[in-house]
């Protein structure tokens, strides 16, 4: 069952929700969207759309009206659920103090359904696993979520492949249809919490015709998107290619910057941060970090992955490969941040098909 | 006892000694914790060492510095170099480049009165360093973060990653992804809080080579950007034009022209 919302609706659901949580949606700032605080409709970024390629990301006005006519930022939802720093603790005079999470309850607007997935990745990862990340946690237990199917897609986009999207299934408490002919918004239900805030809004039960028509445009995004990741034992071929020497290829171009990490919906490491003030006082924070640093493997006087090689090997067999055996899951949506934010333009699709090319051609000989 | 500081210079502008003096914050804080024995730039009593901790502003580019630098490592237990001049020659190791007599008879009027070495190199080019702070100029909050590091014994939280991380933990759009603007934070050391990416600049590189920069693939994607070689040269050659990793890659760029 689905409701039909217009835009005076989405305004209307915006207003409900500022009332309980920080409201969090996209916006242009900087020349990109990034998610930010909104107050009403009038926020969201109305006509734009973006271009990406590898390395390359522009933002530019789109040919409709549509306010979700773009596809991905550089932000996910772990840009407000995983912040870069987060304190852990204070030292003084003697004793500890955890520092607990101060956010508000946040409601995020606009994540799309790989976006979803890797916040399930994360709840596995922070939440459900022997050690529970209080400050995730806090803000996890907190969200609401108003998600939107994809209609739309980018070059880098292969959510088809790793099984993600476009189609919104589950992990949010109201899910949007964005449709531009007299434009409205097909809303499906996906929590009660959900139903409760849509009970309150001026809308309708949609006709079998509008959720069709909605259904349409996500079909036809999912059928438009190219790029592929052949997933087949992805993890086995890993494990049996780790001399391959596409590796030191990459790392031929590979900046070790870690900006994949960054941007990476799922990327979770993050390393201690402890100082001390000269009052005797002392904090602790949790600061992200990568598999790219060189400090991140440091171990007994030396990095244990010096060579870039090593590096982006670490990160690509840990995301596609390893991640399943550890949390039962690939660690990758397929949603290419990773590939429009690496600066040279990096591609994880085009390096695995590579690499299986590469062992076809040697089984071959 | 409180531990002794002593702060001096080199061939250097000063500015990264007066980093010290414009941590308001923390500046009577530290002045509580050491005893500042010698710091010309703040104070007219100059007490003699030895010292526990100097740091060091400045390149050295004269006969008379090395030698001083000498004794100066003799009478501080901990040397600290603070600066692109200090840890890397400065600008003007830009004179490596290029003749020194050449540039001494363009400037001066008698040329005579002038004794310098032929190049401007690295506090550490002469004598053992503990620790070196990057940048033009250094960034206060690392300094105060060095300092009180060393008061308790603890290693400094100074990472040498690539400014990328710091541009991210900022919050910045990426620069060179979204605008198509050649940064240098990729092949550039962390420490400035990524200023630059902030304001949608590129990166200039004053905090001198990260440590694993790949500049080669970096002097590609600018190529693609629509960067030249004299450009890309040029870029390198600047606050850290001496850090040997910017040496060798405007020497490539150099000898593939
Ligand atoms: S690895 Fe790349 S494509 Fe996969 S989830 Fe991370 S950023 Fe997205
Ligand atoms: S793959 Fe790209 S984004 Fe990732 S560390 Fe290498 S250069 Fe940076
Ligand atoms: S703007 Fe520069 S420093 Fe920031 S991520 Fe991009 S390349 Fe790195």
């Amino acid at each position: 069952m689905a409701h039909i919302i217009d835009i005076d609706g989405l305004d209307g659901l915006i207003a409900s929700l500022k009332a309980e949580f920080d409201v969090i949606g996209p916006i242009v700032r900087d020349g990109l969207i990034r998610y930010g605080p909104i107050g009403s409709v009038a926020d969201l970024p109305r006509g734009w759309t973006d271009v990406q390629e590898g390395g390359s990301y522009r933002l530019e006005p789109g040919n409709t009206e549509a306010l979700f006519g773009f596809v991905l930022g550089p932000d996910s939802g772990k840009t407000n659920l995983f912040p870069p720093r987060a304190p852990m603790w204070t030292y003084r005079e003697g004793s500890f103090s955890a520092t607990p999470d101060s956010t508000r309850p946040m409601a995020i607007i606009g994540l799309r359904a790989c976006d979803l997935a890797a916040i399930a990745i994360q709840d596995e990862v922070l939440l459900n696993g022997p050690y529970v990340d209080s400050h995730y946690a806090a803000r996890r237990s907190q969200l609401f979520i108003v998600a939107v199917n994809c209609t739309t897609f980018a070059t880098n986009c292969f959510c088809t492949s790793m099984n993600t999207g476009p189609r919104l299934e589950s992990g949010f408490d109201l899910g949007l249809t964005e449709v531009l002919d007299d434009h409205h918004f097909v809303v499906h239900v996906g929590s009660e919490a959900g139903a409760s805030f849509l009970a309150g809004l001026d809308q309708r039960q949609a006709t079998s015709d509008e959720l069709a028509e909605a259904d349409q445009l996500i079909d036809i995004t999912a059928n438009s998107i190219t790029k592929r990741l052949d997933t087949t034992d992805i993890a086995q071929f890993l494990a049996d290619n780790l001399e391959s020497p596409r590796w030191s290829a990459i790392a031929e171009r590979c900046l070790a910057c870690t900006n994949c990490t960054a941007a990476c919906p799922t990327c979770f490491c993050t390393s201690p941060v402890d100082t001390t003030d000269f009052d005797g006082s002392a904090a602790r924070e949790r600061v992200w970090d990568s598999c790219f640093s060189l400090d991140y493997s440091y171990m007994g006087g030396d990095p244990v992955r010096s060579s870039g090689s090593s590096r982006y090997r670490q990160w690509m067999t840990h995301k596609l490969g390893t991640w399943i055996e550890q949390f039962g899951t690939s660690g990758c949506v397929g949603c290419g941040r990773c590939i429009t934010w690496c600066p040279v333009g990096i591609d994880i699709t085009e390096e695995m098909a590579a690499m299986r090319a590469e062992v076809l051609a040697k089984e071959a000989r | 006892m409180k531990p002794r500081l002593a702060v001096l210079k080199f061939a250097s502008c000063d500015g990264c000694q007066l980093s010290l003096l414009d941590a308001e914050d923390e500046l009577l804080a530290i002045a509580g914790a050491v005893d500042i024995a010698y710091f010309p730039e703040a104070s007219r009593e100059y007490l003699d060492g030895p010292y526990d901790v100097t740091l060091i502003e400045g390149s050295v580019t004269t006969e008379h510095d090395r030698n001083r630098l000498r004794q100066i490592r003799q009478d501080t237990a901990m040397l600290v170099s603070i600066g692109a001049c200090a840890t890397a020659g400065g600008v003007q190791a830009l004179k490596n480049f290029g003749n020194v007599d050449d540039f001494v008879s363009l400037v001066y009027a008698t040329p005579d009165y002038i004794s310098t070495l032929s190049t401007s190199t690295p506090i550490s080019d002469h004598v053992r360093v503990d620790f070196e702070l990057r940048g033009c100029p250094i960034n206060k909050h690392q300094l105060v973060e060095l300092i009180a590091a060393l008061l308790v014994g603890r290693k400094p939280n100074i990472p040498t990653y690539s400014v990328c991380v710091e541009c991210k933990a900022r919050g910045n759009p990426c620069v060179m992804v979204a605008h198509g603007t050649p940064c240098l934070g990729p092949i550039t050391q962390a420490g400035c809080g990524a200023i630059c990416p902030a304001y949608n600049r590129g990166c200039y590189g004053c905090f001198g080579p990260s440590e694993s920069p790949n500049t080669d693939s970096l002097e590609s994607w600018w190529q693609s950007l629509g960067v030249g070689d004299d450009e890309w040269i040029r870029t390198l050659r600047t606050f850290n034009a001496g850090a040997p990793p910017f040496v060798e890659a405007g020497a490539k760029t150099e000898a593939r022209r």
